[in-house]
């Protein structure tokens, strides 16, 4: 039966009978305006209800009694006859309600005795066919209504659903009630039903098979407050079998093994049997949505489709309680910020019609919604400038970042997009609220974007909040919970395996499956003091004073002996929590166990890291890790490794072809590495020729001095043999590096997976399966020459000062590289990250003296960035530079043909500014 | 005071001995705990039960004054080391502390004391103001000193004591 018909139908019910109740007690005391209201108020809910699900019928002879009472409210003297057909009415609504229950359609028939009756009656008049002395409940049935299904006026509902079991079919019914109109009544009740039938057919046949008996003594309503008592009762019952097990499960051969399996087993069933009971369907969450999209199409003058897959989903009541709102909330997002309007699209080569799709499923424990539109998309750029302009992070940050970082932000508070504050959204509060609300119950949202595609929210939340499966881990000597949810895998690490914990200037990662993982060790993070074993094992009541020793000597000790040392074994736990992927390196992991939460005393409550606690099997209490705390606390670029893990893709194409890189060694015993073609020299000088001026260590270097610099900014130079230098040089300027040691040249695909916070360092990569600090030498050269990159450009080409570049390119690595190199050379450049972006710019009128682009990018290849700029008058005489890894001349001609100027391969280093340099020169000779 | 296996049995006095204090109508009742070397008085109706705290889980990251959090009897429990609240040093003697049970705001609470005396019916009229020289710890969790026969007696204000609130939270 349809939801909101068998919802109507027990709440009817309900009303009906307090009706009943109140007209009797109101016949008593004509004069008590409340009971009026009360009866008038009911009987107006009912008569709403109708109208709103189409049942005429009931409709009709509701808004009759509805009228009738209205005067008796407004003063008019009321009459015993009046109440009574008032109650003959109520009557005559149930019998309906009834047939409508059977057949999930209204019976046909015409209720005129009773409705012109009511209206007789509240025009002032009196009814004839009632004679006023008819008070008596029954008597008046008779005169009334002579047919033969009149109930007296206070029938018991069992004797209505008796009295409708025996009663004969509804064309019967309908011709002995109207006689009147037996014409009509003949034709009536065919077409009537049929129209509804269809539909209410085929899904009572659905549920026919479980349908017994009728939906009003089927369903009960039950508080609310006890269902969650219910719940948190097997929540405990379920803690005392998970004591009782593991009990048990330490006694070889116990009497208790099978009635404990038995109480198991069916603390298990009862379980699921309460969580049943607080299921609802996802679907009653989006019944507004609907609308909601129907009235934004009209206010934006947009087309806007909505679809919803999977209404029928199941969830926890409370949890759908929760995230009612954050989803409403999105829903009017992604139709508002995300789809264009129906020009835009249609200008884009879209279909004029946006789509909103709504997704939910089952995975795993917990339940996902999707929120799709194929809109826009993400406006990067836009959220950039935000970002920058509310001091979120600085520019400087910003570059580190992948787009789906930067994308990330709009879950920051006070940052909205939208260029305008519309009445439905823009007003920058919002995804940061629908992100806490969503974290509050355990839960993530996330988000993939594509320009001019659309962007996805993905949320996953538990199904129930109050029994979640965590795994059980120990550091330091301590238990602690995390939850499933948030657990990807767990990895063995030891010294001497495959798996093994390696170092990047202190910071811990593990090399997985080619991917670095970010590792936080948990003692560290939760700042737990090993105890040394010789201090002995602690006993119970000394641990209070302990806990108090524990904490002080974290405190005046910076850098106590906590962590899990290199050597031993340790256990990785792969954590996934958004986008951000980490392991959480604990000593020892226990097995998973189903635990309540509960939530941990109010003064505990400030810390981020734990979401609770609760009670383990064997009696003692530990707390529940939140995964979404210790994200947040590790530093924002652990995600980069995982974004890149989750385009391989990308970097694929992105990140193309081999280069060389020196490997060298300086400071911490990671390997560092730098791209050979940035590098004009090896040299190893004597220390002991190393002069020093003004703070600065300078070398006598072909006839000028060079300043020399350490790789580890902090450390000290060798005070005595040789040290080699990395020679960088501009023209006639020079700067010496000084590393430890210069181990190899390699040549190896560079992807730089981690970007790294350390001035100097431009991230960590993998280069020939070691973990590899890349440097960033801008950093370097700016560090001595402060003018670096401002300097008047090379003799050769003056032309060159001041000109606009336009880089082109995804890999941000790259543009790390050329940037400096144009930079040098005496260009002002501009990078963006995609070719729409590129196009982004020629839209806001900005110019360029020369667009560089890469062939291989996601979403617009570098061909097609050329064709979309020279199809344009705007830009189309700026000449284009083509840059790619394969400098085969099938490609150079497909370059040509598509409107690039030259071709260079990348890492030519001296080839790209030279030809940018004659680029530049012939534009200019020519204008 | 619910009593259960692990509460320990409390004889209250036999009304005679203190009868200097019950003159007037209105009269307290307070269960005496030691902390240190000071005697303190905890309202008895506060009081839910007196137990001993084990396998206490420290709380990474909370504040000092937290002992960590415990079972008692299927309730989580969090204990509060009245020694670190009243700025005292640990105990040096390897003894076992016990427990005060108090419900606070819908919460529990065990307050770490040292060891439990008795239940004293006292007169409210013999309560002192905290004087004025009382270390601004103590004057803080205390609603007033009792004066008994033989020593002074602090009452210790369990609405306060759970307050952690304007109180820096990182200590």
């Amino acid at each position: 039966m349809d939801d909101l018909l068998s919802e109507f139908l027990t709440e009817t019910n309900e009303s009906l009978d307090v009706v009943d109740v109140e007209l009797v007690k109101f016949e008593q005391e004509p004069n008590n305006d409340e009971i009026l209201g009360n009866i008038f108020r009911l009987v107006h809910t009912v008569k709403g209800t109708c109208g709103f699900l189409g049942l005429p019928r009931l409709e009709a002879l509701a808004h009759a009694a509805e009228t009738l009472m209205g005067k008796y409210r407004d003063g008019m003297g009321v009459t015993n006859d009046g109440v009574t057909i008032i109650l003959h009415s109520i009557d005559r609504i149930k019998e309906i309600l009834a047939e409508l229950e059977a057949t999930e359609a209204e019976p046909s028939g015409v209720d005129s005795d009773l409705i012109d009756q009511l209206v007789v009656l509240s025009e002032g008049g009196t009814t004839t066919d009632v004679p006023a002395e008819a008070a008596a409940a029954e008597a008046p049935l008779e005169v009334a209504q002579p047919a033969k299904e009149v109930r007296p006026g206070e029938v018991s509902e069992e004797e209505l659903e008796r009295a409708f079991q025996e009663a004969e079919g509804p064309e019967d019914m309908v011709v002995a009630e109207t006689p009147q109109v037996e014409e009509a009544a003949a034709v009536a009740p065919e077409p009537a039903p049929v129209a509804e039938a269809p539909k209410a057919e085929a899904k009572a046949a659905e549920a026919a098979p479980k349908k017994e008996g009728s939906v009003a003594a089927q369903s009960i309503r039950v508080n609310v407050d006890t269902l969650e008592n219910l719940m948190t009762m097997v929540s405990e019952l379920v803690l005392t079998r998970n004591q009782l097990m593991e009990m048990v499960r330490r006694l070889d051969d116990s009497e208790f093994k099978v009635p404990l399996q038995r109480l198991s087993n069916v603390t298990g069933e009862l379980q699921g049997a309460v969580m049943e009971t607080r299921m609802q369907p996802i679907g009653n969450a989006w019944q507004k949505l609907p609308r909601i999209i129907r009235d934004l199409s009209k206010d934006l003058n947009k087309k806007i489709d909505l679809e919803m897959v999977g209404a029928d989903t199941e969830l926890d009541r409370q949890v759908l309680d929760l995230i009612k709102d954050p989803l409403t909330h999105m829903v009017r997002n992604s139709a508002d910020h995300g789809l264009e309007t129906a020009e835009e699209r249609l200008a884009s080569g879209k279909s004029e019609k946006g789509r909103v799709t709504l997704r939910a499923y089952h995975e795993g424990g917990h339940i996902i919604i999707e929120i799709e539109d194929d809109g826009r998309g993400l406006n990067v750029e836009r959220i950039k400038q935000k970002v920058a302009s509310n001091g979120l992070a600085t520019e400087a940050e910003l570059e580190k970042l992948t787009e789906q970082q930067i994308c990330r932000f709009i879950f920051h508070p006070g940052l909205s997009t939208a260029a305008e504050v519309t009445s439905v959204s823009g007003r920058g509060v919002g995804m940061d609220v629908v992100r806490t609300n969503i974290e509050l119950i355990g839960g993530s949202i996330d988000l993939r974007t594509a320009a001019g595609k659309g962007s996805t929210f993905t949320i996953k939340i538990p199904l129930t909040l109050a029994i979640v499966s965590a795994l059980i881990v120990e550091s330091a000597g301590e238990r602690f919970a995390i939850p499933q949810l948030a657990v990807v895998e767990l990895v063995r690490a030891k010294a001497d395996s495959e798996h093994r914990i390696e170092h990047i200037n202190k910071t811990p990662v593990l090399r997985l499956r080619n991917h670095l993982l970010p590792l936080v060790f948990m003692d560290d993070l939760l700042q737990l003091e090993r105890v040394v074993p010789e201090v002995g094992e602690q006993d119970p009541g000394a641990i209070v004073d302990g806990d108090a020793e524990e904490i002080e000597a974290a405190n005046s000790n910076p850098t106590p002996v906590r962590r899990t040392s290199e050597n031993e074994e340790a256990f990785i736990v792969v954590t996934h929590v958004g986008d951000q992927q980490f392991g959480i390196v604990v000593d020892s992991v226990f097995d998973t166990e189903e635990i309540v939460v509960k939530p941990a005393a109010s003064i505990l409550r400030d810390i981020t890291m734990f979401s609770g606690n609760t009670i383990l099997g064997d009696g003692s209490v530990i707390m529940i890790v939140d995964p979404n705390g210790i994200a947040q606390s590790i530093a924002s670029e652990l995600s980069e490794a995982s974004d890149k893990a989750h385009s391989d893709a990308e970097t694929a194409n992105g990140n193309d072809g081999e280069m060389s890189l020196l490997v060298f060694r300086a400071g911490s015993g990671e390997p560092k590495a730098v791209p050979l073609s940035l590098v004009t020299r090896l040299e190893e000088f004597d220390v002991a020729d190393l002069e020093h001026s003004n703070n600065q260590s300078l070398m006598q270097y072909r006839g000028k001095l060079m300043p020399i610099i350490n790789v580890v900014e902090s450390a000290a130079l060798k005070t005595e043999g040789r040290q080699p230098v990395l020679v960088f040089t501009e023209d006639e300027r020079s700067i010496g590096l000084a590393v430890d040691e210069i181990v190899d040249i390699v040549t190896d695909h560079l992807n730089v997976e981690l970007t790294s916070d350390m001035p100097g360092m431009m991230g960590s990569a993998i280069v020939r399966g070691k973990a590899t600090e890349v440097l960033d030498v801008g950093h370097y050269l700016t560090q001595v020459f402060e003018d670096w990159f401002r300097k008047e450009g090379p003799a050769g080409v003056p032309e060159a000062y001041g000109k606009k570049v336009l880089l082109v390119d995804d890999s941000s690595f790259f543009r790390a590289i050329v940037r400096p190199m144009l930079s040098m050379a005496g260009y002002e450049v501009t990078e963006v990250t995609s070719g729409a972006d590129a196009l982004a710019l020629r839209e806001k009128g900005e110019e360029f003296d020369v667009i560089i682009s890469d062939i291989e990018m996601p979403g617009m290849t570098g061909f097609e960035l050329a064709a979309a700029v020279k199809g344009e008058n705007t830009w189309a005489d700026i000449p284009m530079v083509a840059l790619s890894a394969h400098g085969t001349a099938e490609d150079l001609n497909r370059g040509r043909e598509a409107g690039f100027d030259d071709y260079v391969a990348k890492f030519d280093r001296d080839g790209l500014v030279q030809v940018v340099n004659e680029i530049v020169t012939c534009k200019g000779e020519a204008a | 005071m619910s009593s259960s296996g692990d509460s320990l049995g409390m004889e209250e006095k036999s009304s005679g001995k203190d009868d200097a204090f019950v003159r007037d109508g209105a009269t307290s009742e307070y269960i005496t705990v030691m902390i240190g070397d000071q005697l303190f008085g905890i309202s008895v109706p506060m009081v839910q039960d007196v137990f001993m705290p084990e396998s206490v889980t420290p709380v990474p990251m909370a504040m000092p004054e937290v002992a960590g959090v415990l079972n008692m009897r299927g309730r989580i429990v969090t204990a509060i080391d009245m020694r670190r609240r009243l700025d005292l040093p640990p105990r040096d003697d390897g003894k076992n502390g016990l427990a005060v049970g108090v419900e606070y705001r819908g919460e529990s609470y065990g307050l770490v004391i040292d060891s439990v005396g008795e239940v004293l019916r006292v007169s409210d009229t013999s309560l002192e103001r905290n004087p004025s020289n009382l270390d601004p710890r103590w004057r803080s969790i205390s609603m007033g000193v009792q004066q008994l026969k033989d020593k002074l007696m602090v009452l210790i204000d369990v609405e306060k004591v759970l307050d952690f609130q304007g109180r820096s939270i990182a200590a």
